[in-house]
């Protein structure tokens, strides 16, 4: 069964449509590629699926339920969060900060707890910045914790965003170009904690240009062209077809 | 001379108060509100109408935060809509609606001719002794909110407030809805203008439309941002400083030979609006606001 079920989803912006009719699915513990030329639509085909923007026609489902028009807070609830291309951490925050502002505590973060915090709020409090170190341990990034996150390098602001989605346990992580700007250590590393988590149940989908990575890592691969899916399948199949070499490479890999 | 200290340090802390209510919403989370004036006024005017019919004081100071804070729901509401830039115009445009409604409902505001001979808070203990009472109970109230303010920046809540205010949308994709958060925090600033309207109302004890221009705003805006946004410590010395300056510039006029009285007003502000475009260009967070991000 599909755990991700995108349906004929397109997302105009004005005439232009950015993402014209796609349908995808994901299973369990699947990671997804995607690639596709810059202004293929695959960013805007993930704030369809995440919330920031969307469908416009078509159908979304995340665990059996409709998602399409759903606010995309509602979306990180059912398990179903992402990244962006352009980091987009808390910048005054700091790293430690970042990971607790995207812990679920609703009770903990009511006006009135701020002034009356009951001990069962501090333990939970507790609870959750363990396991933000536990985290933060476990992506390398332990040293910076204390860091206000704005003052972090490219590549460590990547990490950042994964710490954070990770504080929620997620079921389906969505990636938007985690190794851009990024260097190669860096890129192993990465690559290491995804199929580690992946391992632990969760599933992926994952939009690079880096191609060797990308196809290391994915057990299926999509490519996007003007809004359309061009190939779909094994990634050495897919990265092997004509259309793709075409549209993406220009005829050379 | 005790007197006139006492007059300036309670206005200069009722300017402190405003400067922290904004700071809830523009120095953490970034909203960028150009009313401040209008919650001001309501605060002012609630307390004073209140007050006329009988009502006691420290129950008419309550509704006045309750009223001005509740006022603040519908802006807030429409705030989660609007970007910055549109929510500051709409701010300003609300808190001038907010005056011309004062002058203009004279049935209920008395227009333009205002509220003379408003109870005095604490008249009973004789002229001199109240001012010192009202301006150390007001230091009082302004240290319980720099203490709440403390508290509530290293809180979850103030977590998330800084966390909106830092970028909304992927705190939203984090699972959190902003909307909620951005409301409460505008309601518990303009709750703390309403109050601060309640203490001018009964200190100068004769309020008039004209005295809620959105210069006011501008004022409160200009303390907190030449001493520092989004900390306790750039608020007040920011306020603090504008005030002891617009107060004591009053004398200037007599060590600046050639200007006029009316030359010397405007030579007063373009010397605050010098300083504003200074600590922006040289201090961007402000004198007191610590170390650039």
């Amino acid at each position: 069964m599909s755990m991700l079920q995108v349906d004929n989803v397109s997302r105009l912006f004005g005439g232009f449509k950015a993402v014209d009719g796609v349908s995808l699915r994901l299973a369990e513990r699947e990671v997804l590629g995607i690639a596709g030329t810059n202004g293929a639509g695959k960013s805007t085909l993930f704030a369809a699926i995440a919330g920031q923007q969307p469908a416009d026609a078509g159908r979304i489902a995340f665990a059996g339920q409709d998602i399409t028009r759903m606010p995309p807070y509602r979306r990180a609830h059912l398990g179903l969060v992402r990244t962006f291309q352009i980091p987009r951490e808390f910048k005054s925050l700091t790293v430690h900060e970042n990971l607790m502002a995207a812990a679920a505590n609703p009770q903990g973060e009511r006006l009135i707890n701020a002034f009356f915090q009951t001990r069962s709020l501090r333990e939970h409090e507790a609870q959750l910045a363990a396991k933000a170190d536990g985290i933060l341990a476990f992506l390398n990034l332990a040293r910076v914790r204390d860091v206000p996150a704005g003052g972090l390098s490219g590549g460590q602001k990547k990490l950042v965003e994964l710490g954070r989605v990770l504080m929620l346990d997620p079921r389906c992580i969505l990636l938007d170009e985690p190794f851009a700007g990024v260097n190669p250590v860096l890129i192993d590393e990465i690559c290491e904690r995804v199929r580690e988590l992946q391992g632990r149940g969760i599933a992926f989908i994952v939009i690079e240009h880096h191609l060797q990575a990308l196809k290391a890592l994915s057990h299926r691969m999509i490519v996007m062209d003007r809004g359309r899916i061009l190939a779909e399948g094994d990634p050495h199949t897919v990265l092997d077809d004509p259309r793709v070499q075409e549209a993406y490479m220009g005829g050379v890999v | 001379m005790i007197a006139y200290l006492c007059a300036i340090g309670i206005v200069a802390l009722i300017y402190c108060l405003l400067a922290l209510g904004l700071n809830l919403q523009f120095g953490l989370t970034r909203l960028v509100n150009f009313g401040v004036v209008a919650f001001f006024a309501v605060g002012a005017y609630t307390s004073g109408l209140l007050s006329l019919k009988g009502l006691p004081l420290p129950l008419c100071f309550a509704l006045a935060g309750i009223l001005a804070g509740l006022l603040a729901l519908p802006i807030g509401l429409l705030s989660l809509r609007l970007r910055d830039d549109y929510l500051a115009i709409v701010t300003l445009g609300f808190s001038e609606a907010v005056r011309i409604t004062i002058q203009q409902e004279s049935w209920l505001t008395n227009g333009v001719q205002g509220l003379p001979g408003l109870p005095k808070l604490f008249a009973g203990w004789g002229g001199g002794v109240s001012d010192v009472a009202i301006f150390t109970l007001l230091a009082v109230i302004v240290g319980l909110v720099c203490w709440g303010t403390v508290r509530l920046t290293r809180s979850p809540f103030g977590r998330l407030l800084k966390a909106i205010g830092d970028d909304e949308a992927a705190l939203s994709a984090l699972g959190k809805d902003p909307a909620r958060f951005k409301v409460q925090v505008f309601m518990l600033g303009a709750a703390l203008a309403g109050l601060a309207g309640a203490f001018y109302a009964h200190f100068i004890t004769f309020i008039t439309p004209e005295q809620f221009i959105p210069l006011i705003t501008f004022y409160v805006w200009m303390g907190l941002v030449m001493g520092g946004s989004g900390t306790v410590r750039g608020a007040m010395s920011g306020s603090l400083l504008l005030m002891v300056f617009l107060e004591g510039s009053r004398f200037a006029k007599d060590w600046v030979p050639g200007v006029s009285e009316v030359g010397m007003a405007s030579l007063r502000l373009a010397a605050v609006g010098l300083a504003l475009i200074l600590v922006t260009l040289y201090r961007p967070n402000g004198l007191f606001g610590g170390s650039s991000k």
